[in-house]
């Protein structure tokens, strides 16, 4: 049998992130879904038995399977982002697993940043509580195109449909308030494995797909914008070689969108046009390519660009907007907190220039979900709204339109750290 | 699939040839480390599609043990030669006739641990600022929480506790003089997508990695070479078995797996069956339950 044959060059990439805290199950259900799609292999298993006995647990903790860092290990606490990776033959998934306590929001944010859907942990018992709230507010700020809500340890509550609707509303109460476009709810236990894998058979209420069904199965085509053209111009190759003396092609990951040859495209911020001469991915040469495709396209017409620029495509009247002057819900990374007024890098597709912090506008209580104009001093996992004014003109779409024409980090000037991600308004 | 998704090995490939194109970008003098093992070479190929038809804009450079398997050494200088690539080679002999580092002695002697040394020496003699590797975060539960741009001080010491965050397709290389970066552009595939790849796209492999006769002997469970620097301890017997390698690293610390899988479909069948994971048959992983964790915060790759 051939791999062709069998289908396994046939796979879509899911990437989801999971959020819950530390006692909502969550490495449990993670360990769950690897252990059951056969992930994990033996001695992994072994050395998860042998560090579950010396930490003096009695079974086998599968939570220790994600739990990467020493410090962690010790702890007991998830600190960072993990990244976890299994498959089925229909799908291959990249698990982001990102801690839920109220001090990681950052990594939250980083772990929603790439992904399709994000699984929220409510534990049945205790219903809907603030992390719960802070959980799908951040997978609505970060655009998650999917968002299942895993009402777990049903177990514990004799698999009641009550508590499960309850949660339900609950959740429906608070996501109507904001921007999410599909949400699903499944009961589950992660510890015995209801509806995780395999369907229950303690809860013949609940008529509707497993989490793994859901997994394999959403509808992840349209998740990325297939309508507007962007490509940020990476890297300018010119072989000037024997056989390619005057090649001259752009390097780029197409953002979103498609080109063919012949297109028109316009270059930004040059505002020159210029028709599609080849788009090349190695030896092949293309007709056709698409986001989020990585190509050297070749123009027609001999224009200066060069990284930083952007290739686009007119459709519908929709273009970058160009600006310099910026709306920003910005969530704060760095324990030095933000300096008003202050001048920092901003990094946003392939562009990079010197920023300013105009004014905060208000700040989000992730927990209440309402904006407090009154305290502005914005620190480590505050979400805030800013202005910012760049140093020459940004080419970008609406977050809301776009995730990868419109997100932008900042970067301190001193220390070259990372401090904050942006979504532009 | 609709005609404008592609599967995932094309979506990883995209995804890697944006991080090799950043690197060049970003970076004044990167550097891609190259053991002559699958990811490497797989990493390689990406590089090369990244920047086709100009060659390759920055060297590829091994750190050689001198605990190899000859075949490795021989497909890589056939490959630089037919693809016209450049390599530069360190050797961890030198590291240790320059007394920088002690060799280890007794039966489970290895020098995966001065390899270190001699990797660091390489980076600050040749000024690289950013070195990739094929690690992959799949390989060992320290690596799952790696960065695809991963900063080092100083001293090219990792802190797992204050790594940058990384978002979208936004890469921060930004770095004060004497500091570097590893960057991994094959972070987010598995040892699984590695052999479809290099299925799909028809690389070359060495032949260490198909089924051959080869000598071999039993150590904790775990199948290792014959070689002219391994020392037997009592009761281990070299027996003739048919057998091939699952990773390529130094012959002290890599172990062989029986199989007679001879082409590509027939490891991935292996691989789908397998219950052991690939560095399951490395020592190096097994001195305690962080070992990865400790060599990496020391500037391991």
């Amino acid at each position: 049998m051939s791999g062709k044959e069998s289908g396994y060059l046939d796979m879509e990439l899911l990437r989801f992130t999971t959020a819950g805290s530390v006692d909502d199950g969550k490495s449990t259900l993670i360990g769950r879904l690897l252990f059951d799609s056969k992930a994990i292999f033996e001695d992994q298993m072994e050395a998860i038995e042998k560090a579950s006995l010396r930490s003096g647990g009695e079974d086998v903790n599968l939570a220790l399977l994600t739990d990467g860092l020493k410090a962690e290990r010790e702890q007991g606490i998830t600190i960072d982002v993990a990244y976890r990776y299994f498959a089925t033959p229909k799908r291959k998934f990249i698990i982001a697993d990102t801690p839920g306590h109220i001090q990681y929001t950052r990594n939250m944010v980083t772990g929603a940043s790439t992904a399709n859907a994000a699984i929220i942990l409510v534990d049945a018992r205790h219903g809907v509580l603030e992390q719960t709230r802070r959980h799908t507010y951040i997978a609505s700020l970060l655009q998650i195109p999917h968002i299942i809500i895993c009402v777990n340890k049903m177990d514990l509550v004799d698999y009641k449909q009550e508590v499960f609707e309850e949660i339900k509303s609950d959740v429906e109460a608070i996501s109507s308030k904001l921007s999410v476009k599909d949400v699903r709810y499944v009961p589950i236990s992660a510890l015995v494995g209801d509806n995780v894998v395999d369907r229950s058979k303690n809860m013949d209420w609940y008529e509707g797909p497993t989490l793994m069904y859901l997994l394999e199965n959403l509808h992840i085509g349209s998740d990325i914008n297939r309508d507007d053209f962007r490509m940020p111009v990476q890297y300018v190759i010119r072989p000037q070689s024997k056989d390619y003396p005057d090649y001259r092609g752009y390097g780029g990951r197409i953002m979103s969108g498609s080109l063919n040859v012949g297109d028109t495209v316009k270059v930004l911020p040059s505002g020159f046009t210029s028709k599609v001469k080849t788009i090349d991915l190695f030896t092949e040469s293309l007709q056709k390519a698409f986001a989020p495709q990585s190509v050297s396209v070749q123009l027609e017409d001999d224009i200066d660009i060069s990284r930083g620029d952007m290739l686009v495509k007119e459709t519908n009247g929709h273009e970058p907007i160009v600006s310099q002057d910026i709306d920003v819900m910005l969530c704060w990374f760095n324990e030095r907190k933000m300096i008003p007024g202050g001048k920092y890098t901003l990094r946003q597709t392939s562009a990079e220039m010197r920023c300013m912090i105009k004014s905060v506008d208000y700040k989000m209580n992730i927990n209440t979900l309402e904006n407090d104009p009154d305290d502005l001093e914005v620190n480590m996992n505050d979400i805030v709204r800013v202005k910012l004014r760049t140093t020459k003109p940004l080419f970008y779409d609406s977050y809301n339109v776009n995730r990868n024409t419109g997100s932008l980090v900042l970067i301190d000037e001193t220390t070259n750290e990372t401090v904050a991600a942006g979504m532009i308004v | 699939m609709d005609k404008y998704q592609i599967n995932h090995l094309k979506e990883l490939e995209a995804e890697s040839i944006f991080v090799i194109r950043e690197v060049a970008a970003q970076f004044e003098n990167p550097v891609m480390l190259f053991s002559g093992g699958k990811d490497s070479i797989v990493m390689f190929h990406l590089a090369r599609k990244a920047f086709w038809p100009a060659k390759v804009p920055f060297p590829l450079m091994h750190i050689d043990t001198g605990h190899n398997f000859p075949e490795t050494i021989k497909y890589r200088d056939d490959l630089m030669e037919k693809t016209g690539a450049r390599c530069i080679v360190k050797y961890v002999q030198d590291t240790i006739d320059q007394g920088k580092a002690v060799e280890e002695t007794g039966v489970n002697a290895s020098r995966n641990k001065i390899q270190t040394i001699t990797l660091l020496d390489a980076i600050e003699q040749e000024k690289f600022d950013a070195a990739m590797g094929g690690g992959r975060r799949d390989e060992e539960k320290a690596r799952a929480k790696e960065r695809f741009f991963s900063h080092r001080d100083e001293f090219g010491q990792w802190d797992p506790k204050n790594q940058r965050p990384e978002l979208w397709n936004l890469f921060n290389g930004k770095k004060n003089m004497g500091e570097h970066f590893r960057v991994f552009p094959i972070s987010n595939w598995t040892e699984m997508d590695v052999w479809q790849y290099i299925y799909m796209e028809e690389i070359e492999l060495p032949s260490l990695y198909f089924t051959h006769k080869r000598e071999v002997f039993q150590r904790d469970g775990v199948w290792m070479a014959k070689a002219p620097f391994m020392q037997l301890k009592e009761g281990e017997k070299l027996e003739m078995r048919d057998v091939r390698c699952r990773t390529i690293g130094d012959v002290t610390c890599t172990g062989v797996t029986l199989s007679t899988a001879n082409n590509l479909q027939d490891i991935i069948q292996e691989v789908a069956a397998t219950r052991v994971t690939e560095r399951g048959g490395r020592a190096d992983d097994k001195r305690s339950e962080s070992a990865m964790e400790d060599r990496k915060r020391e500037g391991y790759f």
